[in-house]
């Protein structure tokens, strides 16, 4: 598969993996070497950050995989920030998927704080990955903040809906001048696929594998669908059309 | 509108009329829905004409609560800081019609507590007390709040209903969660709280907006059961979540469901609630909001506890104690209700992974929020 190039680092998958809603630690970490994703996602708040021995973070240090620290739980671009240094420090990375969703029960993130966010964190140095509604004007806005990717909903997280944003997601990808990672609503290896296909860039995946009976195969599953969809993309699908084109009713009089 | 103008358009009589009412087609129309349900549904799904539906429902509510949820089970403590208390609740072991030795913690007591805690591993708490404004009041929270913040990433509270001020004073030191249960919705709320502060029901079911109006993360209701008809007592709980977070939206909520447990110089339950009727309780509630986190304590059996994590709970108290400096002294005699389960946080913890579940220690940092 063709690398993707993110803020100029380069990786073989297009799978990113959250860790959240794993039976265990165990578990995550064999789903996240089947995915063969080289950049997970860790929610701060999970994390003991005084403690170097941290169970969940000791189950991701597998080769080839990096740590994305996320800010899960912030309401607000001031704790986001917050959120951010703490990662930087405790994780030492300056990656940091931003997200920040004040209403608790849908997760749905909050444009307004994101944005003021996103350009106090690329001053300060981050690679910011945040996670947005699928609006193609605020994709550019943060385009123009220096973001490194954006992350668009497919649809609300956890709800496994697959891409019901994807009219909007069509035009991100197409207006885009960075990577566009669909993010949330995935729920099956078909879904991610039809992201790649569409042309995204990767696609995030976490309750479709962490929820499965069994995580490790369904996370090998998404990891083949990806480079399925990848590849389909690369390709280039064949129209569709809805019916034969057998006559033309309209023009065969310019033949007579 | 507040919640007392849309509490008072509902008559308790009425309501649990319908309830009973509900039979199985209103009980299979609210189960093949998705998404959130209606009022109505909440009726058929607390029906006893739900009852035949119990494992559908416990299936339905495994699988909602897993896609919301995952596999996990948030782990937390109770600290009780004191047991005075003015109110004279019928059922409680603190009313203060009963002789038992008073306490409040001193701040040294209480880092003794948090030490034989923290040892335990848990980074949740939940602060405890009776009404006692004097001895525990807004300044004596502020104080405990200070002292064990750097220990812990997640602080919540049960204690008197206070000030929207005072909530705002709180949240500023840490504090993330109040739990405040009505204890039961219907008119026989007068004869279980005859004097003190909780006698007052209004003030109290107000409670909750002053703590949404403060900002607080999230707000716990619930009923107690075995004061009165425990589906109507849900049904009313619903109402209330309802308007609350659509109120309060950035606010998350939970519930518990308290059964009334012995203690010295209580009443018995007024009502039976059985084990069944609290797995349908667990389910219904669920199944009506797929978001809302549901609590269990170790009121509960070993058994019930042992099979409710997979119907539908998302946080689980273990080894608590409900006297206060119990962690470090056995005073036994003191104790707000007796522990039904009394297995110690280890136990608790392999008990959820062996069900296939991660337990939480850790899902909040002490810095959001504040």
């Amino acid at each position: 598969m063709d690398e993707l190039i993110l803020a100029g680092k380069g990786f073989r998958s297009r799978l990113f993996v959250g860790t959240g809603k794993f039976s265990s630690n165990e578990v995550m970490g064999k789903a996240v070497s089947a995915s063969g994703s080289e950049l997970v996602t860790v929610a701060l708040k999970r994390v003991d950050i005084n403690d170097k021995e941290d169970d969940m973070v000791s189950h991701l240090m597998l080769p080839g995989v990096n740590l994305l620290p996320n800010t899960s739980g912030v309401r607000t671009a001031k704790e986001a920030l917050f959120a951010a240094e703490l990662a930087r420090e405790a994780l030492e990375t300056n990656w940091i998927k931003l997200e920040i969703h004040p209403d608790p029960r849908y997760l749905l993130p909050d444009h307004r704080e994101t944005l003021k966010a996103a350009e106090e964190l690329v001053k300060k140095g981050f690679i910011v990955l945040p996670y947005i509604n699928a609006d193609p004007v605020f994709c550019k806005q943060l385009e123009e903040t220096g973001v490194a990717a954006v992350m668009p909903l497919g649809s609300p997280i956890g709800s496994n809906s697959g891409l019901k944003t994807r009219t909007m997601l069509e035009i991100i990808i197409e207006e885009s001048n960075i990577p566009v990672v669909v993010d949330a609503g995935i729920g099956a290896p078909s879904q991610a696929a039809e992201a790649m296909e569409m042309g995204a860039d990767a696609v995030l995946v976490n309750t479709a594998i962490a929820v499965a009976n069994d995580p490790v195969r369904m996370a090998e599953a998404f990891g083949l669908a990806v480079e399925a969809g990848r590849m389909a993309f690369m390709a280039k699908l064949g129209k569709k059309s809805a019916h034969a084109v057998a006559s033309s009713p309209l023009t065969s009089f310019l033949d007579d | 509108m507040s919640f007392k103008e849309i509490y008072t358009k509902y008559d308790w009589d009425e309501i649990k009329t319908e309830i009973y009412m509900k039979d199985g087609s209103h009980v299979e129309a609210a189960l093949s829905k998705t998404g959130a349900r209606s009022m109505e549904d909440l009726m058929a799904l607390l029906s006893p004409a739900a009852a035949p539906f119990l494992e559908q429902m416990a299936n339905l509510s495994h699988e909602l609560t897993q896609k919301r949820f995952g596999k996990t089970l948030q782990m937390y403590i109770p600290l009780y800081l004191s047991n005075k208390c003015s109110n004279n609740c019928l059922y409680c072991g603190f009313r203060n019609k009963n002789r038992i030795k008073r306490i409040t913690l001193t701040m040294d007591q209480i880092i003794e507590e948090v030490k034989v805690i923290k040892s335990y591993g848990f980074d949740h708490i939940l602060l405890v007390t009776g009404e006692s404004r004097e001895s525990a009041g807004v300044e004596y929270f502020e104080e405990v709040l200070r002292l064990i913040r750097p220990y812990f990433s997640n602080i919540s509270m049960e204690v008197q209903p206070m000030e929207q001020e005072d909530y705002e004073r709180l949240i500023k030191l840490g504090l993330n969660t109040v739990l405040v249960y009505q204890e039961t919705y219907g008119k026989k709320y007068h004869e279980f709280h005859p004097v003190g502060m909780k006698s007052d029901f209004f003030y109290r079911l107000d409670t909750p907006d002053r703590i949404g109006s403060a900002g607080i993360h999230k707000i716990g209701l619930g009923a107690l059961l075995g004061l009165d008809d425990w589906r109507t007592d849900s049904w009313f709980t619903g109402l209330h979540l309802n308007y609350l977070k659509k109120r309060y939206w950035r606010t998350r909520f939970s519930v518990s469901f308290p059964r009334l447990r012995p203690a010295t110089g209580v009443i018995e339950p007024k009502v039976v609630v059985t084990d069944r009727d609290l797995a349908q309780m667990i389910c219904a509630y669920r199944i009506f909001d797929e978001n809302l986190e549901l609590s269990i304590s170790t009121r509960e059996s070993v058994r019930f506890r042992d099979n409710a994590i997979k119907i539908g709970i998302t946080s689980i108290s273990a080894g608590s104690k409900t006297e206060p400096g119990g962690y470090t002294a056995d005073t036994g005699e003191l104790e707000q209700f007796e522990i039904n389960d009394s297995r110690t946080p280890e136990e608790i913890a392999c008990m959820i992974s062996s069900k296939g579940y991660e337990p939480v220690w850790k899902d909040w940092d002490i810095h959001y929020g504040i």
